[in-house]
């Protein structure tokens, strides 16, 4: 039997606005994040991100724990560059106390936090295929970015809570075997960036999917305080491992890829570059590994003196920065401020995604890299 | 597939980085699985994996390594042990160099993080991270270890050699990784060989 769908005209009918709710439990937004989106017809018209299903009050927290302590907070925040974290507050406390690092804890740390923000891009790698539709990427990120987390397991003895770095150096000397290892992984990492490449980079569809899509200008990124690949795609060369150098960067030869349009195409490509110029610094980290202690003279009992410090290092997804008061002669912080690369990129959504089709919102969010473990602290 | 792909080629002109992405792909459709079949493939796991912490028993005294100073107790981010310390008999009866001993040891696995600090402090290389990655129960009460489980379970890591005594004292090693000792060892050592000692501050 044949039945014809009656479509009911009336003349007149007028198109409304639609709100709609994407997430919390959306795949595409990376965790628990909310957006709810003013429709009109295929075009979003505002944006409102709500935010703060992960919230664990994790600055309230380091209140509450000794400085050893802190770090396993700091591993929770951004869960996908834990290394990189762990860094950022050592360091706060290394410059409240004045401790001196070895040149050897040094070059692991650079060591490992290079290769987390390899692991960090290669699932951005993965997830940004997904969320535009393509499966073959999600399968490449996550195998080398596995074949990264087994060298840290070796290392550190977990995949990602690590709780590695310590105030003064690491928490133990690198295991035997390990450049070797490590020269082994990064050959494979290679091969793996070149099929992720020839995958995505020059793919008619990805072009088609991503240029042109969510651009942000310079002046734009720079009002909304953007920091990491989204603020060099738009072209602006701020990199604090060159603008504000730490540890041994200023000694290490690595370009800062930029993009020019600030568009998802252009962030996906200066994080897809940024993997070469990790692994070039990596290779010269092994080259140049010194022997020698890992652990700098530091007391067992941190008691920063009394005042302000501010420490900020280049994340994978920006500028973190960490403000830590000590009222001096504590064991606990006072105060202590987490800045986030995430949660201010999150900030400068609606400014891309107005105007924009709605099949489009997943590529531009999913360009930001959020972590919502960072964004709601 | 390949119906598919001629298609593809029919529609729109040969685009050179849309074939290379396609071949790239079709390349991996004939490698070996990277996946693990985990429940009859087991993983090989690193020598430093950190599962849940377990206590050590000394087999030449026949005691625990543990001497109940609770630092461990203190540095635990999530507050997941509860020790309590007695007098040792074996130390009486000049058995033993340890004049403490732990009575109770408590440990949570269900909130502990396997962060590695209690490891990492403990002066007496009484605990170590062991590999028990699989430790789902039925009911939520039985991931609250007692000292006899954690003592059996740390048997059973030394007997698989993830961990042996270590010929130097904790704080020799720690100090050979500084970069300049902080302290005369020899005090240290002083310091050490009093159980009661408190080095974690809680305010
Ligand atoms: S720190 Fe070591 S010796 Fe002290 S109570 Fe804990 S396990 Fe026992
Ligand atoms: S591993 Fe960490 S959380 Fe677990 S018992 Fe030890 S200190 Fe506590």
């Amino acid at each position: 039997m044949e039945t014809k769908a009656t479509v009911i005209r009336d003349e007149n009918s007028e198109t409304a606005e639609l709100r709609i709710n994407m997430g919390p439990q959306h795949p595409a937004t990376h965790g628990v994040f909310r957006m709810v989106l003013t429709l009109d017809g295929e075009r979003v018209v505002t944006v409102e991100p709500h935010i703060g299903y992960l919230h664990r009050g994790s600055e309230k927290l380091t209140e509450g724990e000794n400085f050893q302590q802190i770090t396993t907070l700091f591993d929770r925040l951004d869960y996908i560059s834990n290394f990189n974290n762990e860094w950022v507050y050592v360091r706060t406390v290394e410059r409240a106390m004045e401790v001196e690092i070895p040149e050897r804890a040094e070059f692991i740390r650079i060591i490992l936090g290079e290769l987390n923000r390899i692991a960090s891009h290669f699932l951005f790698y993965g997830t940004y295929g997904l969320d535009i539709g393509a499966m073959n990427p999600v399968m490449i990120g996550f195998r080398e970015r596995e074949r990264i987390q087994a060298l840290f397991e070796g290392v550190s003895g977990a995949r990602m809570m690590h709780n590695y770095f310590r105030v003064g150096g690491v928490k133990e000397d690198l295991p035997d075997g390990f450049v070797p290892a490590i020269n082994a992984l990064l050959e494979h990492l290679k091969k793996g960036y070149e099929d992720a490449k020839n995958i995505l980079t020059e793919s008619e569809i990805f072009i088609e999917r991503t240029a042109g899509i969510g651009a942000l200008d310079a002046e734009r990124t720079l009002d909304y305080g953007v920091t990491g690949p989204v603020l060099r795609a738009a072209g602006v060369d701020y990199d604090i491992r060159k603008a504000d150098p730490y540890s041994m960067y200023s000694d290490l030869d690595f370009s800062v890829p930029l993009g020019s349009h600030g568009d998802c195409y252009d962030r996906y490509m200066v994080r897809m570059l940024e993997i070469e110029q990790s692994i070039k610094i990596i290779e010269q980290c092994i080259r140049r590994l010194p022997d020698g202690p890992i652990q700098g003279k530091v007391s067992r009992i941190l008691r920063p003196p009394e005042g302000d410090f501010f420490v900020h290092g280049e994340n994978p997804r920006g500028d973190l920065g960490v403000y830590l008061v000590s009222t001096g002669g504590t064991v606990r912080p006072y105060r202590l401020k987490i800045r986030g690369p995430s949660f201010s990129n999150l900030m400068a959504l609606s400014s891309m995604m107005e105007g924009a089709y709605l099949a489009d919102s997943t590529v531009i969010l999913g360009s930001l890299d959020i972590v919502l473990g960072e964004v709601d602290r | 597939m390949f119906t598919a792909l001629f298609l593809f080629f029919l529609w729109r002109p040969i685009s050179l980085g849309t074939t290379t992405g396609l071949f790239t792909a079709l390349k991996h459709a004939f490698r070996r699985p990277v996946t693990l079949q985990y429940p009859t493939e087991q993983p090989v796991l690193a020598p430093r994996f950190m599962a849940h912490p377990v206590l050590t028993w000394d087999f030449e005294v026949d005691e625990p390594y543990c001497t109940g100073c609770l630092i461990c107790m203190k540095i635990c981010p999530t507050d997941v042990i509860t020790v309590s310390m007695k007098d040792n008999e074996k130390f009486a009866s000049e058995d033993s160099k340890r004049r403490k001993i732990v009575d109770d040891f408590k440990l949570d696995v269900a909130d502990c993080i396997m962060c590695g600090l209690c490891v990492d402090y403990c002066n007496f290389d009484a605990i170590v991270m062991s590999d028990h990655f699989d430790a789902s129960v039925d009911n939520r009460s039985n991931l609250v270890h007692d000292l006899q489980t954690l003592l059996d379970e740390g048997k059973g890591q030394q007997e698989k050699g993830r961990w042996s005594p270590p010929a130097t004292k904790k704080s020799q090693r720690r100090s050979a990784a500084q970069a300049k000792v902080s302290k005369p060892s020899s005090s240290e050592e002083a310091k050490e060989s009093t159980s009661e000692e408190n080095e974690i501050e809680t305010d």
